[in-house]
């Protein structure tokens, strides 16, 4: 078996996100050293709030300030942190449900080892030094001697609320493209085109997924396609993209190589944009070091007959 | 009238820790082929198609249509997807068929953990505002729950271990994880290596049929007599964690207590997950459960809990089991549950 193909590849997004009132007056209150829970119909207080009651459904929006202490419900030692979480030591996760709420809220405790965090002990807000307004104002908690904290008596009314949390995300991942298209990109590192054809309606896939969609079984066989082909259609695009370094107009076409069952897309060159046309003859152009073909361009050949390509359309 | 469904046929790869020569369709076009083999249908004969995946575990974006070219989706075929365990795209295969609107149902899953980090990819479908900030790892979650169980001494530490033992002691040949597995060193504690699930790719697909289009297909159909499924409230600090109120209600809708059952297979990743479905479910020593080792021998992810569904009807296939019931799990600390009866004819 060839050696795998492998490329990293980094999916990276930020996360956008407007708040509800409850949502923002707790994110808000975070920001503002002050920890905001939900009163629901039955008087119960929920930390973190939500906007509706998880039982009742019910709309909540009876904001009540608790205490920045309170007690580990349960808790588990992570004794290697993984990026992205609160603390970059060995610390334990906990539930933690704060004085005057009736529900747990789910963070982190900084503590020497797992042998000094257990269940019921008391623990204390710790603040992060700069604060946005998101849930990760609270540094981690720290255990705590004293008796309940005094909430600062705040109304949940703050100037300038946030509105809205950014909450950036990053994950990676190693791409291995499998067999087909490994055998595509192979074949394309020496400026071949190699597609596959379906065993049972023949047609040849290029670049090959590995699938004919038509019959659902694996195509195998192996049939080099082009270098030549024909323009089937084509677009001219007038606006400039982002980190691309071609200037417009150009011609953006679908190209169905010889011998190839459906067509694929490239940019033609070499040739006026407004004189490309459907039936346009066109072969690679490979610049040094290239995994793929620049371009394509006009071969100079006659334009092929419009019922060698209908199929391709 | 209601109509009668049943699972009629299922197969699954072998899973395995890595995958990385073979595409997402190359890895499950053998297990269509195979699905469809067991009935001698071939895809034109199917009246719908259902399919679950996520694109995040392999980071790639709209990999369900890639996917599709191996049922032979083209011309169009009835189909849909859910980006959800494959149990979930099984629950709307049955309710197609229960419309009427088709007599035979397709359903397949795929999960490729292997190209990213699992632990770390998970932590994208948590609470974005008070939650996935944190990044709070499937592992990390579970330990915490796996304490509460043991603060409510519900369960201690070897005998989280002897559920691993007992999982792994499986003669599944499909298991990614068998025989004697060193218990190892903690993960997140309380959890150690051996009470997580192996890591891994794979893919099952089942069919499923109506009245007595499943009879003709299958020699002993697992019927569906029942299958619901519910959630739990979103936020972990309002949940019971030694507890799944929502497996207990979709059991009860399912008609899981109206008599026992003889196998069971439950989707419990995680070895203390196992106790809090046994309480929610009322198994008692009687019950066979997960012959196949469940979770913790093969985890394909969004595969996994449709996997239980498999195997809990083609135990009754084989004759091994006449009433199973199955459950299929999504989401942190059993966050949301399925509960599926099957039973085969008398014998
Ligand atoms: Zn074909």
């Amino acid at each position: 078996m060839p050696e795998v193909l492998r490329a990293p590849l980094v999916v990276e997004f930020p996360f956008t996100r407007s708040l509800g009132p409850v949502q923002s007056a707790f994110l808000t209150g975070l920001r503002e050293r002050v920890v905001l829970g939900v009163r629901t119909t039955d008087g119960r207080v929920l930390v973190p709030p939500v906007e509706y009651d998880p039982v009742t459904a019910d709309e909540l929006r009876d904001l009540v300030e608790v205490a920045p202490t309170g007690t580990v419900t349960t808790w588990a030692w992570n004794p290697h942190p993984r990026p992205g979480q609160p603390l970059a030591t060995p610390f334990a996760w906990v539930l933690v449900r704060l004085d005057g709420a009736d529900t747990s809220l789910l963070h982190v405790l900084d503590a020497p080892g797992p042998d000094s965090v257990r269940t019921g002990m008391r623990v204390r807000v710790r603040w992060a030094a700069t604060r946005t307004g998101a849930i990760t104002d609270i540094a981690c908690f720290d255990p705590y001697g004293g008796a309940p904290a005094q909430p600062s008596g705040s109304t949940g009314e703050f100037a300038d609320p946030v509105t809205g949390i950014v909450t950036p995300a990053r994950l990676d991942y190693t791409y291995t493209p499998g067999r087909a298209q490994s055998a595509y990109l192979d074949a394309l590192a020496e400026h071949r085109t190699v597609g596959e054809r379906c065993p049972q309606c023949r047609k040849v896939y290029v670049p090959p997924r590995g699938a004919c969609p038509t019959c659902g079984v694996a195509t195998t066989e192996q049939v080099e396609v082009g270098p030549r082909g024909t323009v089937t259609t084509f677009c001219i695009v007038n606006i400039k993209a982002r980190n691309l370094d071609i200037e417009v107009p150009y011609v953006y076409a679908h190209i169905a190589l010889d011998g190839a069952g459906l067509a694929l897309h490239g940019r033609i060159a070499g040739i006026p944009y407004d004189q490309v046309r459907m039936g346009l003859r066109v072969e690679p152009v490979w610049t040094e070091g290239a995994r793929h073909p620049d371009h394509y361009r006009p071969t100079g050949e006659p334009d092929a007959d419009y019922d060698t390509y209908r199929e391709l359309l | 009238m209601t109509r009668e469904i049943a699972v009629v046929a299922f197969a699954q790869t072998d899973h395995r820790r890595s995958t990385d020569d073979l595409s997402e369709v190359e890895m499950l076009m053998p297990v269509l082929h195979e699905v469809l083999d067991r009935t001698g249908l071939r895809t034109a004969d199917i009246g719908f198609t259902c399919s679950g995946s996520s694109d995040y575990l392999a980071g790639r974006a709209f990999s369900f249509t890639l996917a599709l070219d191996g049922v032979g989706a083209w011309p169009p075929i009835s189909e849909s997807h859910v980006e959800m365990d494959g149990a979930w795209a099984l629950y709307e295969a049955w309710t197609k068929l229960l419309t009427g609107d088709a007599d035979t149902a397709l359903v397949y899953a795929y999960g490729k953990s292997s190209p990213g980090s699992l632990r770390d990819v998970l932590t994208r479908q948590l609470d974005p505002y008070y939650v996935a900030p944190l990044w709070p790892d499937s592992v990390a979650l579970a330990a915490l729950q796996a304490q509460a169980l043991i603060d409510a001494h519900e369960t201690d530490e070897p005998a989280l271990a002897a559920v691993a033992a007992r999982s792994r002691a499986t003669d599944n040949p499909h298991a990614q994880l068998r025989g004697p597995v060193p218990h190892g060193d903690y993960v997140v504690r309380p959890l150690r290596t051996g009470d997580c699930p192996p890591i891994g790719d794979g893919a099952a697909a089942v069919i499923l049929a109506a009245g007595d289009r499943a009879r003709e297909l299958c020699e002993r159909p697992a019927w569906i007599r029942g299958i619901d499924h519910r959630i739990e409230p979103h936020s972990l600090g309002v949940r019971d964690l030694t507890d799944s109120p929502s497996t207990r209600l979709a059991a009860e809708k399912a008609g899981a207590f109206e008599r026992p059952v003889d196998t069971a297979e439950l989707h419990a990743p995680f070895t203390a997950q196992e106790i809090v479905l046994r309480k929610a479910l009322r198994l008692d020593d009687t019950v066979r459960v997960n012959p196949s080792g469940g979770a913790l021998a093969a985890n394909p992810v969004m595969a996994a809990g449709l996997i239980r569904l498999g195997e809990a009807a083609a135990a009754i296939h084989r004759g091994e089991a006449d009433r199973a019931l199955a459950h299929a799990t999504s989401g942190p600390c059993l966050q949301q549950n399925l509960v599926a009866v099957l039973e085969g004819d008398p014998r």
